[in-house]
């Protein structure tokens, strides 16, 4: 990250690495759990697998506290403003993580009341596949997300599918 | 009560209503005109021998597709129960595509409300002389009736506006004398 000096207690670095740092190793996430995964996700919380061992514990139920919004389950086309909704409360930056093949694809719902994908109404970040995924799995997408911080460059940005959708609150 | 007494009481109790019954899977299905569907639910209600205190289930079919059916498109099935005399019994009302209402059993039983607003909102099915019928399930931007067997199933609305509710909550606010 820096330059240590040899006879001197600092070093030398650069501003936004810094910040990125500090972002990246305090995740908030805000968990929009509408189905199985997010009882999945209260594993990945939890002492067994711990997320907080990459700076990601500290759950907040308020969009106004949380710049890391994880989407855990199906996304109907009634809970889709919603999803805007609470996306569009959260301060920058703000990252979205969609966990599970439901807020990815829309799963097997196949049908008319579901979603196809949350990138079809807030931009996303990382993926996560598994129906529903392991908590490794959740823990290999902060790590992922971390490193999206961290080198910006090298990732893809937020990806968002179709044009964006009218929403009128 | 066996299905043979059950028949027979319901013959005596609600002379020329019963169409015509079919007794299978351990189930008694009787067929009634879908006119007099509320006064005969209302009758196996009130009766003190038959006792029918809890609606099970209400179901809407579409019978557009099925096997051999030539008969009218739209059916609703209502699942009875009596918890003091433990018996079942099902009654079969079948309506016409034109005109797809039936008299609504919200009077009667409270869960009725819901069953039959969700038969309205999968099924386009009307229940006349129920308090507030509007869509459950669905948004209310929504066109068209799912579970019909026309309605293409993938075919997806977007929502652009939540719903307040507050048609039901001024409802609920009255009752408890707030408004």
């Amino acid at each position: 990250m820096g330059v240590a000096h040899e006879n001197f207690p600092a070093m030398t670095t650069r501003r936004d690495a810094v910040v990125a740092w500090g972002r990246k190793n305090s995740l908030w996430p805000l968990p929009f759990g509408t189905a199985c995964c997010a009882i999945e996700f209260m594993g990945a919380v939890s002492s067994v697998f711990d997320i907080s061992r990459f700076g990601a514990e500290l759950v907040r139920f308020s969009p106004r506290q949380s710049d890391l919004l994880l989407v855990a389950g199906t996304v109907t086309f009634k809970q889709a403003p919603i999803l805007r909704q609470i996306w569009e409360q959260m301060c920058e930056p703000k990252w979205v993580i969609s966990m599970g093949v439901c807020a990815s694809a829309g799963g097997f719902y196949n049908n008319y009341c579901t979603v196809q994908g949350i990138d079809q109404v807030i931009p996303v970040d990382v993926y996560i596949s598994g129906c529903p995924p392991r908590p490794e799995a959740i823990l290999d997408a902060v790590m992922k997300l971390q490193d999206k911080i961290d080198r910006p460059g090298a990732h893809p940005g937020p990806q968002f599918k179709v044009p964006e959708p009218k929403f009128n609150y | 009560m066996d299905h043979p007494t059950l028949l027979e009481k319901l013959n005596a109790l609600l002379p020329g209503k019963v169409l015509g019954s079919t007794d299978r899977f351990g189930s008694l299905e009787v067929a009634v005109d879908r006119k007099a569907l509320a006064e005969v639910v209302g009758t196996l209600r009130n009766d003190q021998d038959l006792a029918f205190d809890m609606l099970i289930d209400l179901v809407s079919i579409d019978l557009s597709l099925y096997p051999g059916w030539t008969g009218d498109r739209f059916a609703v099935n209502v699942l009875l129960k009596s918890l003091p005399k433990n018996h079942r019994l099902q009654l079969k009302a079948t309506a016409p595509e034109d005109d797809p209402s039936f008299p609504s059993l919200a009077g009667l039983y409270a869960n009725a409300d819901w069953l039959e607003r969700e038969a309205w909102d999968q099924m386009g099915l009307k229940f006349t002389g129920h308090p507030n019928l509007k869509r459950i399930l669905n948004h209310h931007e929504f066109v068209g009736h799912p579970l019909r067997k026309d309605y293409p199933i993938t075919r997806r609305q977007w929502l652009s506006a939540n719903e307040s509710l507050m048609d039901e909550m001024d409802v609920r606010l009255k009752t408890k004398g707030y408004r």
